[in-house]
């Protein structure tokens, strides 16, 4: 698996640290029920598919990356940096 | 059919032409009293269990593709009893008695082999926390003995003692640990539920549940539906996905774990040995096969195949640790995909659907898990209590924070395990 950097260019995978799914862009707030961060911490809808996960490219750019792949065939379909996707822009 | 000395000479005697298939082949009934999703070692060893110590037996195991056919048909197949934290500790040390058992119970050799299990230590900080496991491994009743150098250097002589970075200080040895023949293990208890009257249907992929007023009334599938007020869920490696299908969201990540085989070769390796600080086990297959892994690949997958930087990790790991091992050759690598739990511990329990449960997160140890996850689960089902070696198993700890079972010490989160 290699993981084209919106930065550095075209990288292997050792380069980069695996956080886990995307969806720890939506951080709930302090107030926020108990609920909604078990659900933030600890559940996925753990895609067989298409799913969009957070990688730092630690021994490159450090830049925070998100990554769209495909789970089934290990695909790299999309990378940008978390700063232009829509995570962060929500 | 029974087997035994006897018949295997009878048949041998005869031209083998009277033995019989292992189990029927039967069509789905229109309605069973407990429904088990999923054909896999967890799945099979809940119905035996079901049928044995519970009576229940009218049964189906509902399999998508053959039995047997995930992780219990690919697995580097050890089975050992030497965890440390209450909660988890009963369990594996409740299922290593199963196993010691497990043959006369199921009639059926599943080559349970008690070779032996070493962990190598690498440091004074590491050897005592080895001595604190071997304490409470055996204050809890199972066998644990601290080795010295001298003693490893007479068991494992092909070990590189000189290694600058992780010079060996030791190795704690759970002599009852070892191996077990995995297939066999599924088609054992596969035969010894079906004896009992559970209906194995295989090429049967459950694709809803029917749920009404928040109570389960039975699923649909591929070869119509079917009706009970008990279903199990036990499907590794689509856990998410089939709770899915009845709304439920799991605490769950799959990720690939890589392993690998080398061509036969003489006995060389007698025990099980894992090399922790390395990321590296090793044992030798019955055949000859050096069967070997290491860690998760890291990062989300269902591709059961892994990539080639932590084969090449692995690879390094057992230089490190047996240069010799360079000599041979690989046949094959594979990957399996694991269940991942946030704290690195599995689940056996009821769901927010009424008669649904679901047994899942057995992140890379479910193979030594199969006998008293079936237990426990069973007990679950039948009783509507949790089993007491495996009551900590719930899905409350990871919202309460209560309980959590972290045997690394990492922290409960997604990519801490």
């Amino acid at each position: 698996m290699r993981i084209l950097c919106p930065n550095c260019g075209d990288r292997d995978i050792r380069e980069f640290y695996y956080r886990g799914s995307a969806q720890d862009l939506h951080r709930p707030n302090l107030e926020d029920r108990l609920s909604d961060w078990h659900a933030f911490l600890h559940l996925r809808d753990n895609t067989a598919g298409e799913i969009r996960d957070l990688w730092y490219h630690e021994k490159g750019c450090n830049s925070w990356l998100v990554v769209t792949r495909n789970t089934m065939t290990h695909e790299i379909i999309k990378t940008e940096l978390v700063k232009n996707t829509d995570e962060r822009r929500a | 059919m029974r087997f035994s000395a006897l018949r295997i000479f009878k048949e041998g005697l005869t031209g083998n032409m009277n033995w019989e298939p292992h189990w029927r082949n039967p069509s789905p009934k229109s309605r069973y009293d407990v429904i088990v999703v999923g054909g896999g070692g967890h799945g099979l060893s809940t119905a035996y269990y079901l049928a044995k110590n519970h009576g229940i037996r009218n049964v189906a195991v509902l399999e998508k593709g053959h039995l047997g056919s995930g992780n219990i048909g690919r697995n580097t197949t050890i089975v050992r009893a030497n965890y440390l934290l209450p909660g988890n500790s009963e369990f594996y040390s409740h299922s290593l008695k199963l196993w010691e058992g497990l043959e006369s119970d199921l009639n059926y050799n599943v080559m349970m082999s008690q070779r032996g299990l070493i962990m190598l230590c690498h440091s004074d900080g590491q050897r005592d926390a080895f001595v604190r496991r071997a304490n409470a491994m055996r204050s809890r009743g199972d066998d644990a003995q601290m080795l010295s150098v001298q003693d490893l250097r007479k068991l494992l002589p092909y070990l590189n003692y000189n290694s600058a970075r992780f010079p060996i200080y030791g190795g704690l040895l759970q002599k009852r640990a070892g191996t077990a023949r995995h297939d066999a293990v599924a088609w054992g208890y596969a035969r010894a539920a079906d004896q009992r009257g559970v209906d194995l249907i295989q090429n049967c992929e459950v694709t809803g549940f029917n749920i009404n007023s928040g109570r389960i009334t039975g699923v649909e599938t591929t070869r119509g539906r079917i009706e009970a007020n008990k279903v199990a869920i036990v499907v590794a490696g689509r856990s998410s996905q089939v709770a899915q299908l009845a709304g439920i969201r799991l605490p769950i990540e799959s990720h690939i774990l890589q392993a690998f085989v080398t061509e036969g070769l003489k006995p060389i390796i007698n025990n099980v040995v894992s090399f922790g600080m390395g990321h590296f086990y090793i044992s030798q297959s019955d055949k000859g096969g050096l069967v070997f892994g290491g860690d998760l690949d890291g990062y989300a997958s269902y591709a059961q195949r892994g990539n080639l930087p932590l084969l090449e990790h692995v690879f390094e790991a057992g230089m490190a640790l047996m240069p010799m091992i360079g000599k041979a050759k690989v046949l094959r690598s594979w990957g399996g995909i694991m269940d991942m739990s946030p704290d690195g511990s599995p689940i056996i329990d009821k769901t927010s659907v009424d008669g649904l449960f679901i047994n899942c997160g057995w992140c890379y140890g479910g193979f030594k898990a199969v006998p008293a996850s079936g237990y426990a689960y069973a007990h679950l089902i039948a009783t509507d209590n949790h089993f007491h070696t495996a009551k900590n198993y719930r899905f409350e700890r990871f919202q309460t924070g209560y309980h959590l079972m972290d045997e690394e010490g990492t922290g409960s989160q997604h990519n801490l395990h």
